[in-house]
């Protein structure tokens, strides 16, 4: 395993085959942390990290402060309604001033992509990408890939599919680069008019017929319409793309037998899959929940280990 | 730069171990609520091969853990990038249990300090006892071994260096020698 040298985590683009195996590494040992009578183990004793949540999240927030908890940090929430961003304050200000209280790292999430990286140019403190825009999701693609690992024993070969709203979704941008980066082949399956122009550019065949991509895969990610995004009619009607690209029952018959599904949450039951898929064997759903602290509590001890800004 | 010396060999670490394992019976009264957790790396291949041994004395089989220190360590602000964290596996109950620890050198107390803190937070043996191959001197903490392989006097710039087959590939031997700074 390599030393980690990288004071932020700000995407999944610029990270080495390696650097992404030594997160998937670290993130074995901490799940074990988590299994513990007593989770808590004392490595960033003294640390104190804040996240700053300007879109909604429950999963990735609570996971990000577990995750931080468990590994003895301090930890403050703020969030955009209630905070000085609704007196006018700009986001790189009220960074600062909370960096001012010597925090060390600041976990972000905006709804604008690249909001991260300006930070990470305007702080000291580490910065963390807690999902930016349509851009980027690096810890959930990394939960995703340790699970796919833990429950496969590989990512290298496998045949993936992530199916649904690709055209706004960070969590397939981010998976795309980390999958295919340790050796997947991945398709992006769903209606032409959510599937973004270029996307094969990312290494990624693309398909219009979930039955037939579903036939060969062996993890299928299914993707939420993020509605919240999309301002134009992108869809005839919710029910139409539920018959189309929605997985039930019915449609895993074509699957393999040991096929995986995957979801990022939070699910619509009943559009991109039936409840008895997201209850079923072959999910993983709360599995990747699970990991989700395992993989966080690595990018912390991880990022907050470098000290001067190297990248 | 001097040429490292050879202090042990091969059927020096293996008497040494067989040595420790009947001491441990010994103090323990035989197996009954015994059990051993070996620090990563060396230990844990240590208390692997006391568990043998003493398998070997009497024919039962002991529980064995692997602790890694690493997230309870006392420098880990110090240091300019986070050491490497390799997997804890305690697959018991260490509760009320006589534990035994044990590992390759003891230097500092420093590794054992982080140590106590972790097998504490997986449960509440009844006894911790420490078991090392070398005692070298040096302690920074109070803490002594309860069963040691060999002591050794050594200058605080000299190194001492367990070999072990499982992970070294080569034949067991521990070596001293001197370098610039720090062990």
């Amino acid at each position: 395993m390599d030393k980690w040298t990288r004071h932020h985590l700000l995407d999944l683009q610029g990270l080495s085959k390696e650097e992404l195996e030594t997160i998937l590494e670290t993130a074995k040992s901490f799940k074990e942390v988590s299994a513990r009578e007593v989770k808590k183990v004392p490595a960033l004793r003294g640390k104190t990290i804040v996240s700053l949540f300007l879109e909604p999240s429950t999963r990735t927030r609570g996971s990000f402060e577990l995750a931080a908890k468990r590994l003895s940090a301090d930890t403050i929430n703020m969030s955009g309604t209630g905070s000085s961003l609704s007196k006018g304050e700009t986001i790189v200000d009220m960074a600062k001033n909370i960096e001012a209280m010597n925090v060390d790292l600041i976990i972000v999430r905006h709804a604008d992509a690249g909001v991260p990286y300006m930070l990470a140019n305007n702080l000291k403190a580490a910065v963390v990408n807690a999902g930016d825009g349509c851009r980027s999701h690096p810890t959930q693609a990394l939960l995703d890939m340790f699970t796919i690992k833990e429950k496969k024993g590989r990512i290298d070969g496998l045949k993936i599919a992530i199916v649904g709203d690709i055209l706004h979704s960070r969590v397939a941008r981010s998976n795309i680069v980390g999958l295919t980066r340790l050796g997947a082949e991945v398709t992006v399956c769903g209606p032409s008019t959510l599937i973004p122009i270029g996307i094969e550019k990312m290494g990624v065949k693309v398909s219009y017929d979930l039955n037939e991509t579903i036939k060969d895969k062996d993890v299928v990610m299914l993707l939420r319409l993020q509605k919240e995004r999309q301002h134009e009619n992108y869809l005839p009607s919710i029910r139409e793309y539920a018959i189309q690209f929605g997985v039930n029952k019915n449609r895993l018959r074509h699957a393999k037998k040991d096929v995986m599904i995957m979801h990022p949450g939070p699910t619509n039951r009943g559009v991109e899959l039936s409840a008895e898929v997201a209850d079923g064997e072959y999910s993983v759903i709360l599995d990747q929940v699970t990991n989700g602290v395992a993989v966080r509590m690595a990018v912390l001890y991880l990022t907050l280990g470098t000290k001067e800004a190297e990248d | 730069m001097a040429k490292p010396k050879q202090i042990m060999d091969a059927e020096g670490v293996n008497r040494a171990l067989t040595r420790i394992a009947h001491e441990i019976l010994e103090k323990n009264k035989g197996t009954a609520e015994l059990c051993l957790v070996g620090i990563r790396t060396r230990g844990a291949f240590l208390a692997l091969r006391l568990k043998e041994c003493i398998k070997n004395i009497e024919k039962t089989e002991i529980p064995v853990g692997i602790l890694d220190i690493t997230l309870y360590r006392d420098d880990l602000t110090l240091a300019s990038s986070q050491p490497i964290v390799h997997e804890t596996t305690i697959p018991f109950d260490i509760t009320d249990k006589n534990l035994v620890l044990i590992d390759d050198v003891l230097f500092t107390g420093r590794t054992i300090r982080a140590a106590l803190d972790a097998i504490t937070d997986f449960g509440r043996p009844g006894q911790i006892q420490l078991a090392v191959l070398i005692d070298r001197g040096h302690r920074e903490l109070p803490i002594r071994a309860d069963y040691v392989g060999k002591n050794i006097p050594t200058a605080e710039d000299e190194s001492v260096k367990v070999m072990l087959s499982e992970t070294d590939d080569q034949e067991d031997k521990v070596v001293v020698k001197k370098v610039k700074k720090d062990g």
